[in-house]
């Protein structure tokens, strides 16, 4: 396969939010404002990253019955790496992700392309992969983040406000999954465009 | 939170704070097992089980292992090695004694991504600072939390398979919308105790 297309599957076709689902808790959980949601989908990129280069780099290495194990602690590694240096540079951040950045090593995103792409190809091909998928969920958590902030707080990267009258449910949970439901929404609708489309 | 007695931390955990409807954690489990009413009923059931185990071994892990010897920087790496190990001993476990458990496919797959559940009873105990008996009660009620709100979740999903929806929003969207509403009615639950 091309390696560009390898990098640009995870940014739309395979999308892992919203073709595969997974990877929807810290999306629904941080994306309150936008700053967050930024944060949030950086440090999982570079994890994800990572995980799935050094995964593909042991991958001769590992036997068979211990991939689980290694993938864990490859994964939490770099999960504890990134959650330290967050706590070190940026403090105020690091509370306010809270629970959802050691969370991170469990993120069914990671688990997933470890398993299904980084153990079977080879050590670039696994990381371009990773950095595709990492920014396909970064740019899904960063419009749901922009989206909820303003229509619910009536700010973009805490600016002033310009809404007057912002809708506070978008900021509460239920507001995640209604403005997710939409996106998912929308996404449906255009690949069933697409399908009918190459049928005519 | 220390003040709290063990009734208000139970309700807390399985209503307040519901794990799924208002931290969004296990959604991924939560979607996936949704398929019919029994099945997730033993799943629900399941959970409670593996999750209120596993908070025991990792309270125990994290006050005689991990603080004597000021390694709580490792908390992560360890409590999630300890998890899969713990779900891997299980899924033996079940396969020689119950082995109808896991016939119903995706069993198997979503105990292991129930660790997210688990995981953040583990680290949600160690930041509150809760003793054992307190940490039991708060993982029995997280848990207890996520199956109410999986048997909720698929007695109306059951009902709404034959509705005309547009086409667009069939499957998972629908499913959000219907999760954004239980939520709004688990929200109505806060202050409670004035949490």
């Amino acid at each position: 396969m091309n390696r560009f297309r390898i990098f640009t599957n995870g940014l739309l076709k395979e999308n892992p939010v919203l073709v595969l689902a997974t990877g929807l808790c810290p999306l629904l959980a941080v994306s309150v404002t936008a700053i967050n949601a930024l944060c949030m989908g950086i440090a999982t990129a570079l994890v994800l990253a990572f995980s799935s280069t050094t995964i593909s780099i042991l991958r001769r290495l590992t036997p068979e019955q211990l991939r689980l194990p290694v993938s864990v602690v490859v994964i939490s590694t770099f999960t504890t790496i990134v959650d330290l240096v967050m706590s070190a540079y940026f403090p105020v951040l690091h509370r306010a992700l809270g629970i959802f950045v050691p969370l991170i090593a469990v993120n069914c995103i990671i688990m997933n392309r470890t398993e299904v792409f980084a153990y079977r190809n080879k050590v670039l091909d696994s990381m371009l992969d990773g950095l595709g998928m990492g920014l396909g969920f970064l740019f899904i958590i960063l419009i749901i983040g922009s989206l909820r902030e303003i229509s619910g707080n009536g700010t973009f990267f805490s600016s002033s406000q310009f809404i007057g009258y912002p809708a506070i449910i978008m900021v509460l949970p239920p507001g995640a999954f209604i403005a997710l439901g939409f996106l998912m929404g929308l996404a449906q609708w255009f690949r069933n465009r697409q399908v009918t489309d190459r049928h005519e | 939170m220390n003040e709290l007695n063990l009734f208000s931390i139970f309700i807390s955990g399985m209503i307040i704070n519901n794990i799924v409807l208002i931290w969004f954690i296990g959604l991924c489990s939560f979607l996936r097992v949704s398929v019919s009413l029994e099945a997730s009923t033993g799943m629900g059931i399941a959970i409670i089980f593996v999750t209120t185990i596993s908070s025991a071994v990792s309270w125990i892990v994290y006050n005689y292992l991990l603080k004597p010897y000021n390694l709580e920087f490792l908390k992560i790496i360890v409590f999630v090695l300890f998890i899969a190990l713990f779900i891997q001993l299980v899924a033996m476990f079940i396969k020689k004694n119950i082995p109808g458990l896991l016939k119903s496919s995706g069993n198997y797959f979503t105990l292991i991504t129930a660790n997210c559940v688990m995981l953040a009873v583990a680290f949600l105990q160690a930041e509150y600072r809760f003793n054992f008996i307190q940490s039991l009660v708060f993982s029995l009620g997280i848990s207890c939390g996520f199956a109410l709100a999986v048997i909720l979740f698929v007695s109306i999903r059951e009902r709404l398979e034959l509705a005309p929806v547009p086409k667009a929003l069939k499957g998972y969207p629908l499913s959000f919308f219907i999760a954004a509403l239980m939520s709004l009615a688990f929200m109505g639950f806060r202050g409670l105790f004035g949490l």
